[in-house]
């Protein structure tokens, strides 16, 4: 592989000749061309449009078709970690944990809150376990949304889709806005429950987006799932298979999309996921077609589960009493909690010596790690397929690079 | 699940001469930790990977943990001869004799650095299992084995602990940077990490600039004062 100059100035590299596959943890290396021609190496990024942020893919093109991928990262890295591990207290982390992936703010309050009270053995009250979850569902449902939208968009499909969720995602931020104050940066989950109760017309409100929400479904449905384009496009496309999606330890839509049933608030049963009756649905192929059909279908279990939590959200307090808040110092020890994020398994690590602060604070972070497998799902595709793959894992650089 | 002493038990039958502590942890969190040698730890792995009872088929986290060097002070009682007074034949006279006495020593315990990987099952639906490795010490010998080949989802995550704590996993196919930028020097995760001295002058300055902006002209010296919204 000598670096050569063409006629245009671009630096390409002579085709490589076929490599070995690599064995027990299935990478495919670099794919073998017809060892014609010279190999185009493009980089993506990190201001494609089509990339949620900065971030950068260089891509080795044999004609249309891709040969290798790697993805660059870091171009929003500000050390998440350790601005915690300085931050002189554990709730002042809670505000940064929105940037995270900050299409979900409650959710990631909810993983941080978990883990501390993983950390320190603090009960939450009942009615804050509700709104938890109502919150968490909510969130579920715009984020799944919006991912939906914006993959449309990469499609070429300019506008009319993702300006369709986001009209529906306005209508959840609302609630959020009313019930924290702000409408993506919540920080609403406290060490113990939640910061404010919800009043009983907050309530009322929630049923009336809740009941809104399987039509705009069956809409956005009737739009999308049988159209020609979309099915041509998707199909076939990026086809992840489930033991490499496993060995590759990705979470979330898009592992049960490659059929493999792991849910954690199904396996952890974590807050009250236990007393809601909802299904986990599964894919068949791995495709960007099965990835984009479970969200449809978590949405709707998700309206499920806001169905039945509206329903039965008891009365009570939204703060344990016991909860310390002052002079919060956990004894030492360490706790590894996670939730069931929109985008996957969202883990905080957290390691306390007795301080102020934790000694370690650990974002596990589902977006980053779901990339893994992008060079395997993109080898043999067309760029443009590229830019519906990378769609399909729906990430946000807020949490890839920390 | 297998507790973790059932865990330790069955490694150290399948593979012997490994070694493994028991790392208990005092939160109510109960999530104790196995801590391996390096030399065993990808032996150790495999099996936690392929065993029947455990198939730890999913890795889900990898991060690294930095631990200083911690001076320990501690009493010691340790047998001293001691000059001491004593009636003698011919009255009082200096004699040594042995006592115990209490000394307070000061050691300083070596730093190192810490991998910690958080297993799951996704075929049998249980986890954690948490195992720790540990380098020598922080400075030159801070390889440890990489799991990478045994669980792809090592991969981004081993390199964002080379990365940001410095931890040289061998065996890891891509030891990139992959936060920072390649031409990066230090390891900004590091407990002992100082930030580099890249000063700007802002027009609009308050306290906290002003501060390091005197810091900053310490360093340098006069007469290179910027003018107000240019950069130093």
């Amino acid at each position: 592989m000598s670096e050569t100059a063409t006629k245009s100035g671009v630096a390409v590299e002579k085709a490589p000749a076929v490599e070995p596959q690599l064995e027990s943890w299935n990478r495919p290396g670099v794919i073998p061309t017809d060892g014609e021609g010279e190999l185009l190496e493009v980089s993506m990024g990190p201001h494609h449009p089509s990339t949620h942020g900065v971030f950068r893919m260089d891509v080795a093109l044999d004609g249309e078709k891709v040969v290798k991928l790697k993805p660059v990262f870091g171009y929003l890295h500000r050390n998440h970690e350790q601005i915690a591990e300085s931050m002189g207290s554990y709730i002042g982390m809670m505000p940064y944990t929105d940037r995270l992936d900050y299409f979900c703010s409650m959710t990631n309050n909810w993983a941080y809150a978990l883990a501390v009270e993983k950390l320190v053995g603090q009960a939450v009250p009942e009615r804050a376990e509700y709104i938890r979850v109502i919150l968490a569902e909510l969130t579920r449902v715009q984020n799944h949304a919006s991912a939906i939208g914006f993959l449309i968009q990469e499609m070429g499909a300019s506008g009319t889709p993702l300006m369709y969720a986001f009209k529906m995602r306005e209508k959840i931020l609302d609630l959020f806005e009313s019930l924290s104050g702000s409408r993506m940066m919540c920080n609403y989950m406290r060490f113990g429950g939640c910061r404010v109760d919800t009043s009983a017309a907050w309530l009322d409100a929630a049923r009336k987006v809740m009941a809104g929400l399987p039509k705009f479904v069956d809409e956005y449905e009737a739009l999308l799932t049988g159209n020609e384009i979309l099915m041509a496009r998707c199909q076939g496309v990026g086809v992840l298979r489930p033991e490499l999606a496993v060995n590759a330890g990705i979470s979330g839509p898009m592992l049960r999309a490659s059929g493999v049933n792991y849910d954690i608030r199904k396996v952890d049963h974590y807050g009250i996921y236990d007393r809601f009756k909802f299904r986990v649905p599964l894919g068949d192929h791995g495709d960007i077609y099965d990835r984009y059909m479970m969200r449809v279908l978590e949405m709707r279990e998700s309206i499920g589960i806001l169905e039945q939590a509206l329903k039965e959200i008891p009365g009570g307090p939204v703060m344990d009493p016991k909860a310390k808040i002052r002079g919060f110092k956990p004894k030492p020890g360490e706790a590894y909690g996670r939730i069931e994020a929109p985008k996957g398994e969202l883990g905080f690590y957290l390691i306390s010596t007795g301080g102020v602060e934790p000694y370690r604070f650990r974002v596990r972070p589902p977006s980053l790690i779901n990339l893994t497998v992008l060079e395997d799902m993109c080898l043999g595709h067309n760029v443009a397929d590229v830019v519906l793959i990378f769609g399909s894992v729906d990430i946000v650089l807020g949490e890839v690079d920390r | 699940m297998k507790t973790v002493e059932e865990i330790k038990a069955a490694i150290e039958a399948a593979v012997p001469g490994a070694g493994v502590t028991l790392l208990p942890n005092a939160s109510p969190s109960g999530q104790h930790s196995l801590l391996l040698d390096a030399d065993h730890a990808f032996a150790v792995a495999k099996f936690l990977r392929d065993d029947a009872d455990l198939t730890l088929d999913y890795l889900s986290n990898v991060t690294g943990v930095d631990w200083l060097d911690k001076e320990v002070t501690e009493k010691v009682k340790v047998a001293k001869q001691v000059p001491k007074e004593v009636d003698g034949p011919e009255g009082k006279q200096v004699q040594m004799v042995e006592e115990t006495v209490e000394e307070t020593r000061k050691h300083i315990e070596p730093g190192y650095l810490e991998a910690v990987y958080h297993l799951f099952s996704m075929k049998k639906k249980h986890g954690p299992v948490v195992i720790r490795m540990r380098t020598k010490n922080r400075t030159d010998d801070v390889e440890l084995p990489s799991l990478t080949p045994l669980w792809r989802s090592a991969e981004f995550q081993e390199r964002e602990v080379f990365d940001l704590y410095g931890i040289v996993f061998t065996g890891h196919p891509d030891l990139r940077r992959i936060l920072m930028w390649d031409g990066f020097k230090d390891h900004p995760m590091r407990k002992d990490y100082v930030e580099p001295d890249d000063f700007e002058y802002e027009p609009t300055a308050h306290d906290k600039v002003l501060e390091r902006h005197k810091q900053h002209m310490a360093k340098t010296g006069p007469g290179e004062q910027p003018a107000a919204g240019v950069t130093a």
